[in-house]
């Protein structure tokens, strides 16, 4: 560890916020032999499309793929529970020699009649990519003898990134968009994309926009329906959370059905309020700005106090960040920054560099921004920042508790909602416990750091 | 219901597999790489592969997990990966500086066929692999075997690599102890040690996969079978090998390349397992069996005798990894229970065979292996006849909830509970460590769900 060097290759993914002259060269693949933190295009797929819960999701690959994703986070639906099961052709060898394509006809067939969903999903994985099975037309088969739709996600692993992963999810769903009845969705009515229900989510973003007489067409993909895909293009604005994985959907409606979209965040006071101005000032609706103004200051008012309380003790505490997509790295700065927390480090896994630039914007000059980091540069910054608090996802949790640090899960394994107002309230609380707990006093490198908190 | 979808009626699948209870062949390999020293397991396929292994692991061990990945693009899957594992090497070696790169392969690079033998050489060939450190490797195609697989062919290519005969004994047993927790290869050591027997025992994930708390982060374990101890292997006595899937590949190729006798073992869960690893043990070293191991012995048997009355008859449906399955159903038919339904997705007629004996008197037992043997099976089964108690990984958490079954976890992986990579399931303490949670799962099942009058103080 102490004599830990940057290696040069993944020096120009590394800056300062004070820098100026410096371009990010992200969006590149992970060096070969990094302990990178990143996944595949398969799983850029599969994460967007599992919630959609009415839906048949088949992985067409060896038992790996399916294994690992099976329930792969807690997104919560209102309806059918199909995204608990896991759902695979597991080729063996003799399938890779002699293709697997009779098999997935066979699977679909199978799970088709004893399912009878709205849609279903064939994921195609590296293996598929390779021995080439045309599951295009296997697809169009059953299509044709099931009468409901069958869709190819081409999810190659090796294809790219986890952001190409999203690209093919939502060229995906591009196929079920347009094809459902939209006459009876009013007027001021949106679409929700880019929030997955985890800890039910979506539902306390879709409930203030109600609240705001907005009519919402479409969850996508969070407690997604097929029927409401179908139809979302009824919509007049698509409300895209999450940079990364609906941008190319957005997009898409833009140019095929005149829909625009605009880019927001649940996270943080100041980001879910903004989102909820948005749409109201996209429709032009005073009424809807008013009630938006309602919600905003009734909920803030309900979480001030507590807020407040937390940000005594948490003034002046150093955050590090290590999250998916910048729009949540974004907001966490925020977010910190209310709780009176300082950035010390942040980065993503799938930033471009425009993110990056304005990730710089809003931090203070010595934060550290970082694209793909590997382990050991975290754990680096991290100690010799003396950070009081790590933000990631499963594979970082450890390295911050053996730094004896704390840790916030912003990521697949958040148990409370952490989005809205209510999630402002929950993230405050989890940072606050686990910043404040008693039990880094036993970790020797910091022996008598914490003082019992007011809370 | 969370599994509503599943239903009682069973219907022959011919192709699907629903709810798995298997995955593949590399998360094993990286498991087992992750039992020698200083070792950095590496990934030849795409970036997913690694990140949702490294994800699974650390989920099941709460300790960081370190692997690195060839980060195959379109281009490598084109053109083979051999760009990609050189500058891999050479990065790893500058960067993370492990003694031992153990690379193994994905579906992908197995299927465009890369030869990372030759890959191998080559990296040594252009000075990419610096003095005294070593790459080893393993063939591990995701569409063979499963993740049980993985693990045992990565054992076997350490002892390909290492393993040397010289012409002077070193009076040591072998043991490989199998897919098991860090806290029983720490447990089969103390045994070995109470027992006074000198032993190698590869793999060894303790003092790696459960470390202590430091407050600073290291990238590799003080524990892990050395490299010297790997060589060593070769001059042993014999070898005792713990498990037909995930261990006797190793000792097999150990016994064709250096000689060493085997001595074909179960891994020892429960008391006839134990029984047969000890006398195994005291036989091939020749010493007498101790006494502490003795007393240990008598003090299971002594807590089974108190409480058979919780054991008879109670039906079972177990799932998991064959190497644990056979000997834990042997374990719950020594305590009078039935063990009903058993499944395991790594396929293998042997599983078959010794269920066959293993279940010979409990004739409504149902087993199955590989292709269709999976969770969605097992739920059918249970759902048209119940059973009293669900032995298994944290998948089965839906069905336990969904039937109101106590579940007991054991396996790979246990995402959601702690405990067993610190309290060892091996040998007679680890048996007694089963029975408490037998007994508290039926007992607490019990008291929750008993009529008011019936509920009892005393058990």
């Amino acid at each position: 560890m102490a004599d830990f060097k940057v290696l040069t290759a993944r020096q120009g993914q590394i800056d300062d916020a004070g820098n100026n002259d410096f371009v990010m060269a992200c969006e590149r693949h992970s060096l070969a032999g990094s302990i990178s933190q990143r996944a595949c295009v398969f799983c850029g797929s599969r994460v967007v499309l599992y919630p959609i819960a009415d839906a048949l999701h088949l992985i067409h690959g060896p038992i790996g793929c399916a294994a690992y994703t099976w329930d792969i986070r807690g997104s919560l639906s209102s309806g059918e529970n199909l995204h608990r099961m896991s759902f695979c052709t597991d080729l063996q060898e003799k399938d890779v020699v002699f293709g697997g394509a009779d098999k997935l006809y066979k699977s679909l067939v199978e799970l088709i009649d004893y399912y009878k969903p709205k849609a279903a999903f064939v994921y195609s994985t590296c293996i598929v990519g390779l021995i080439g099975d045309d599951i295009e037309a296997v697809a169009r088969r059953v299509e044709k003898e099931k009468s409901i739709s069958v869709i190819p996600v081409y999810s190659e692993g090796f294809k790219g990134t986890k952001k190409d992963g999203y690209s093919a999810a939502c060229a995906a769903l591009g196929r079920l968009v347009g094809t459902g009845e939209t006459k009876n969705i009013p007027e001021m009515s949106i679409n929700i994309l880019g929030d997955f229900n985890l800890a039910g989510e979506t539902w306390i973003i879709r409930d203030y926009y109600k609240e705001m007489g907005i009519n919402v067409a479409a969850t996508i993909t969070g407690d997604g329906k097929v029927d409401e895909i179908r139809a979302c293009h009824g919509a007049s604005l698509n409300v895209v959370q999450c940079s990364g994985s609906m941008s190319s959907l957005a997009r898409m409606m833009q140019d095929k059905y005149g829909i625009p979209y605009i880019r927001v965040s649940y996270f943080g006071i100041e980001d879910m309020a903004q989102a909820l101005y948005d749409v109201a000032n996209h429709f032009n609706s005073r009424e809807a700005l008013e009630k938006a103004k309602g919600i905003v200051k009734r909920e803030s008012d309900l979480i001030m106090p507590y807020l407040r309380a937390c940000r005594r003790d948490l003034t002046g505490k150093k955050a590090a960040i290590y999250v998916g997509g910048a729009f949540k790295a974004f907001s966490l700065v925020r977010a910190l920054k209310f709780l009176g927390m300082c950035t010390i480090l942040a980065g993503c896994q799938t930033g471009n560099s425009q993110d990056y630039e304005q990730l710089k914007a809003i931090c203070d000059p010595g934060t550290v921004i970082i694209d793909d980091a590997n382990a050991l540069e975290l754990a680096k910054f991290v100690k010799e920042k003396d950070a009081d608090l790590l933000i990631g996802g499963v594979k970082e949790r450890p390295i911050a508790y053996k730094l004896g640090v704390a840790f916030c899960d912003h990521n697949h394994e958040r148990k409370e909602p952490l989005a809205g107002f209510l999630g402002m309230k929950n993230f405050a609380r989890e940072v606050y416990g686990s910043v404040m707990s008693p039990v880094w006093n036993f970790v020797p490198r910091r022996a008598g750091v914490i003082k019992r908190g007011q809370l | 219901m969370l599994l509503r979808h599943t239903t009682k009626e069973i219907k022959e699948r011919e192709a699907l597999t629903i709810n798995p209870a298997k995955t593949c062949q590399p998360v094993g390999a990286m498991y087992a790489a992750l039992g020698f020293h200083s070792c950095m397991p590496h990934s030849h396929g795409s970036q997913g592969c690694c990140a949702y292994h490294r994800s699974m692991l650390t989920r099941h061990y709460k300790e960081p997990v370190m692997a690195t990945t060839s980060s195959f693009t379109e281009g490598s899957a084109v053109f083979g990966g051999q760009a990609n594992l050189l500058s891999a090497v050479e990065n790893i070696f500058t960067l993370y500086k492990p003694d031992i790169i153990a690379i193994h392969t994905t579906c992908l690079s197995e299927t465009i066929g890369d030869d990372v033998t030759q890959i191998s050489a080559k990296a040594t060939d252009e000075g990419k692999v610096p003095a005294g450190k070593h790459i080893v490797h393993a063939n591990t195609p995701s569409y063979i075997g499963s993740h049980v697989t993985g693990f045992a062919n990565m054992v076997k290519g350490f002892v390909n690599y290492f393993a040397a005969k010289t012409a002077k004994g070193n009076g040591k047993i072998n043991v490989i102890p199998g897919w098991v927790e860090p806290s029983d290869m720490r447990e089969v050591k103390r045994i070995c040690k109470e027992m006074k027997v000198e032993t190698i025992i590869f793999p060894d994930t303790s003092e790696v996969m459960d470390r202590p708390q430091t407050g600073t982060f290291e990238m590799y374990g003080p524990g892990g079978t050395t490299i010297d101890e790997m060589r060593s292997s070769g001059d042993s006595k014999a070898t005792l090998s713990m498990g037909h899937f995930a261990s006797l590949p190793a000792a097999e190729a150990l016994d064709a390349k250096c000689k060493v006798k085997i001595v074909d073992l179960d891994v020892p869960i429960g008391l006839s397992a134990t029984d047969r690893f000890i006398q195994a043990l005291s036989e091939t070293a020749g010493v007498e069996v101790s006494q502490s191991i003795e007393r240990e012995r008598g003090r299971l048997v002594d807590i089974i005798t108190d409480n058979e009355q919780y054991f008879y008859n109670k039906r079972v449906a177990v799932y998991g990894d064959p190497d644990n399955l056979i000997p834990f159903c042997e374990f719950l038919v020594d305590l009078g229970m039935r063990p009903v339904y058993v499944v395991t997705g790594t396929p293998g007629k042997y599983f078959d065979e010794r269920m066959g004996k293993v279940l010979k008197d409990i004739p409504e037992a149902k087993f199955k292996q590989g292709a269709q043997a999976d969770m969605f099976l097992m739920h059918q089964w249970i759902k048209n006849e119940k059973v009293d108690l669900l032995i298994g990984n944290t998948w089965g958490k839906y069905i336990a909830r969904d039937e109101n079954i106590p579940l007991i976890r054991f396996g790979f992986p246990i995402i959601d509970r702690v405990g067993h990579s610190y309290f060892p399931s091996l040998g007679y303490m680890g048996a007694i460590r089963i029975l408490e949670k037998i007994m508290d799962a039926l007992l607490d099942a019990k008291d929750r769900d008993c009529k008011e009058e019936n509920m009892e103080l005393v058990q």
